[in-house]
């Protein structure tokens, strides 16, 4: 039955995409989105919406596209979220508004992120400017990071007619959608850049190469004018193993190679940042950005070994994710963890001593606790070791700030939802709150914290006005 | 964009430029540095900040045009500029947050090679308006190749040339000058902070250990977004990983695994092999000469 299937989509075939860089998922044809979204029941209590970080109006966007209302689609989806393509492509939505779709029950849920996706493209082909800002208010917000939290922070600010200026550290806004998801995931200058440039448009303005507790301190950004700091700086540094030989040449985090291949682009001959894979690789870990490096290293030339401590059914990363990184020929070796790195005598990676796991007891995190097989260690021969392992907050900005606490892993301390922090007037939220979590968590943060911005700078002008 | 304001020739291939960059003027302080990207498809490139002005908003890099990025900006003119440059990244010299009664006991020996003279100039500035006893010892490879000689002059009187052929000052390393200085003169010096080439960190380094003498070196190795991120610029110190970007670029220079360090710099040797680059700047390391 049609109405518990869902439309196929549109791959770039794994055999050819792996020699290129080009987006792996082509997207619905306007016949195609239109024939999914037709399938939507438009529940009067509709449970995918309380399962959105920003609550959009998911029935009110696909009612839109199955009746061909396009623009109206993409209007109701620029009114909710500043990066409606991008979320459209790298959102969770298994685990969140597709996940509660009563058609789930049955069949297969609507595909709510496609679709989504589908909305916020064509308003990017046909040119169209969504962003709807009241008049200005002449208060000014700073806001700390061009991630996704910030970017959410900023453009609701910006709606809400406030002032508002980004600092960025690195020398392209967009963080961990410039430097970290690959552009066969998410394309740079279709997507990422028109989805900021739109914030530019809301009277956004971004300043790069500021790093905050360097350039500049947070003391200095209040000494400006602004009335209120939002800090998104997210969770930008690389864990490694701690295992012997991790230093040895051709060990990389997987946030190296990934900035290397992403944000300075290295995979294109003609740029100058250098990138190099040997001619196999190991990826150790599991989650999206494990997936993200090994499928660059692929598409690099390599051949290439996923190693991961659990089983396939612990895997962190999106299931769309592991099954393209397998049709892309990733090899997946389960059960094993790395003890050691081998070096030749130049110094230079040439294999990796892995043990054998099994599963124990389930942990802290539910999940069943990995435990090793005494005796069986084993090498195996590769050329380059990427470590995928999550990272963590950069310390900086709490240790240049007074009065603004962070816990042992350097995560920002905030007192409720709304991100208000242990010092008055900054607001924190996304991956340096969290530690690394998602796009949309990040950006469902911001959005929150751009509320109770609002009400902060509206209940102290009413102060002063007394 | 970041404007290039002024630009002199120090010795054959090596420059000083000041770059407009306000913000970073203000904040830098001594061994410090910061990351430039000369066009829009450069790599991100680390130096030493060799000078800033808080007044007219500038910070001033030497850079010997070695590689492909030093090359093109090297090849850049006064009213140009360049895309990126971001800064000042790492952390102080230690001696910026010493108690002064302390390090006014002290004295001092700054002793640099090649192109890493010129981060001398931040830190001796610094110590002489905080009136901190200091010596500078410069080597180069031959006299042609001496380079800021009246700036130094204009800090300090205590300043010992060195060039390889001895062409000009004493004839040898700044390894030898150390020991010249130290041994031969009997100078007194409580720390010496070394900053050049790897090569020569790591020899020198060895030099001051063999006479007793603490040293702190300033590390120079790949980079790629200088703020912690990525990890390209791990090095061992006493057994302990550290990321030279925001745990240095100083360290104990008697700590450091130089052989480990001196490796990883050498990265993408081939790479720059093969682009018909030069070996040294290839590597993307930070650039001393």
């Amino acid at each position: 039955m049609a109405k518990f299937t869902r439309t196929p989509i549109t791959y770039q075939d794994p055999n050819e995409r792996i020699h290129n860089f080009e987006e792996v998922c082509l997207g619905y044809t306007k016949e195609e989105a239109i024939e999914e979204a037709k399938r939507c029941i438009q529940c009067k209590k509709p449970l995918c919406v309380p399962l959105c970080p920003v609550n959009i109006d998911i029935p009110g966007f696909i009612k839109q596209i199955s009746e061909e209302n396009f623009q109206e689609a993409a209007q109701i989806l620029a009114d909710y979220s500043a990066l409606p393509a991008v979320c459209g492509r790298v959102c969770p939505q298994e685990d969140q508004c597709e996940k509660t779709c009563i058609l789930g029950k049955k069949g297969q849920p609507i595909a709510i992120g496609k679709l989504e996706r589908f909305a916020a493209d064509w308003a990017i082909e046909n040119g169209l400017k969504l962003g709807r800002t009241k008049e200005s208010n002449g208060h000014k917000v700073a806001v700390i990071g061009a991630g996704p939290a910030g970017i959410t922070c900023a453009g609701e600010l910006a709606k809400e007619g406030y002032t508002v200026k980004v600092f960025e550290a690195l020398h392209e806004p967009g963080g961990v959608l410039v430097y970290g998801i690959p552009e066969f995931r998410l394309p740079k200058d279709k997507i990422v850049k028109v989805e900021i440039d739109n914030l530019k448009e809301l009277g956004v303005e971004i300043e790069t190469n500021v790093i905050v507790g360097r350039t500049i301190t947070v003391d200095e950004i209040f000494e400006e004018g602004y009335e209120a700091i939002f800090i998104g700086s997210g969770a930008g540094l690389p864990m490694f193993m701690n295992i012997p030989g991790e230093n040895t040449n051709g060990v990389f985090s997987a946030n190296e190679f990934l900035t290397r291949s992403n944000l300075m682009k290295a995979y294109r001959d003609d740029m100058d940042t250098p990138i190099k894979v040997g001619d196999k690789v190991a990826v150790v870990g599991g989650g999206n950005v494990a997936m993200d490096a090994a499928r660059t290293a692929k598409r690099l030339g390599a051949e290439v070994h996923v190693i991961y401590r659990r089983t396939e059914s612990e895997l962190p990363a999106r299931e769309e994710e592991v099954e393209n990184a397998m049709e892309e020929g990733i090899i997946f070796n389960f059960l094993t963890n790395p003890v050691e790195v081998l070096a030749d005598e130049k110094g230079w990676v040439k294999g990796i001593k892995c043990i054998k796991m099994n599963l124990g007891e389930p942990d802290e995190s539910g999940r069943r606790r990995p435990v090793e097989i005494e005796g069986s260690e084993y090498d195996f021969d590769v050329q380059t070791i990427i470590m995928a392992l999550g990272t963590s907050p950069n310390p900086l900005i709490p240790r240049t700030t007074k009065g603004l606490d962070s816990d042992n892993r350097n995560r920002i301390k905030v007192l409720d939802e709304y991100g208000h922090t242990t010092r008055k007037a900054i607001f924190a939220g996304g991956d340096n709150v969290t530690g690394s979590a998602t796009v949309i968590l990040a950006m469902g943060a911001g959005k929150e914290a751009a509320k109770a911005i609002d009400e902060f700078i509206k209940e102290s002008s009413l102060q002063t006005n007394e | 964009m970041y404007e290039i304001v002024s630009k002199e020739l120090l010795a054959p291939s090596i420059y000083s430029m000041d770059i407009l960059a306000p913000r970073v003027a203000k904040s830098a302080l001594p061994g410090q540095f910061v990351i430039i990207i000369v066009d829009e498809k450069g790599e991100r490139v680390p130096l030493t900040i060799c000078d800033s002005d808080v007044e007219k908003g500038t910070v001033t890099i030497v850079t010997q045009a070695m590689g492909s990025s030093t090359k093109k900006l090297v090849a850049k003119e006064v009213g140009d500029s360049i895309k990126d440059f971001v800064g000042p990244l790492g952390k102080p010299s230690e001696f910026v947050n010493e108690d002064l009664e302390e390090l006014r006991k002290k004295k001092i020996l700054f002793a640099g090679g090649g192109v890493g003279v010129a981060p001398i100039v931040p830190q001796a500035k610094w110590l002489a308006e905080n009136g901190v006893d200091f010596d500078i010892l410069t080597g180069s490879k031959n006299k042609d190749f001496v380079i800021l000689e009246d700036k130094f002059k204009s800090i300090t009187e205590n300043i010992f040339i060195a060039t390889d052929d001895g062409s000009y000052g004493f004839h040898g390393f700044v390894n030898s000058g150390i020991e010249e200085l130290v041994v031969n003169q009997g100078k007194k010096y409580d720390v010496v902070i070394i900053i050049g080439p790897m090569i020569m960190m790591k020899f020198t380094s060895l030099t001051t250990k063999k006479l007793g003498l603490p040293s702190i070196v300033s590390l120079n190795p790949i980079m790629v977004d200088g703020t912690g991120m990525c990890g390209a610029c791990r090095v061992t110190i006493d057994g302990e990983t550290k990321f030279a970007c925001v745990d240095g670029p100083e360290f104990d220079g008697d700590l450091v695994d130089w052989d480990e360090a001196l490796r990883r710099q050498a990265q993408y040797k081939e790479e720059e092999i093969q682009k018909d680059h030069e070996y040294c700047e290839l590597t993307g390391g930070m650039i001393y000469g």
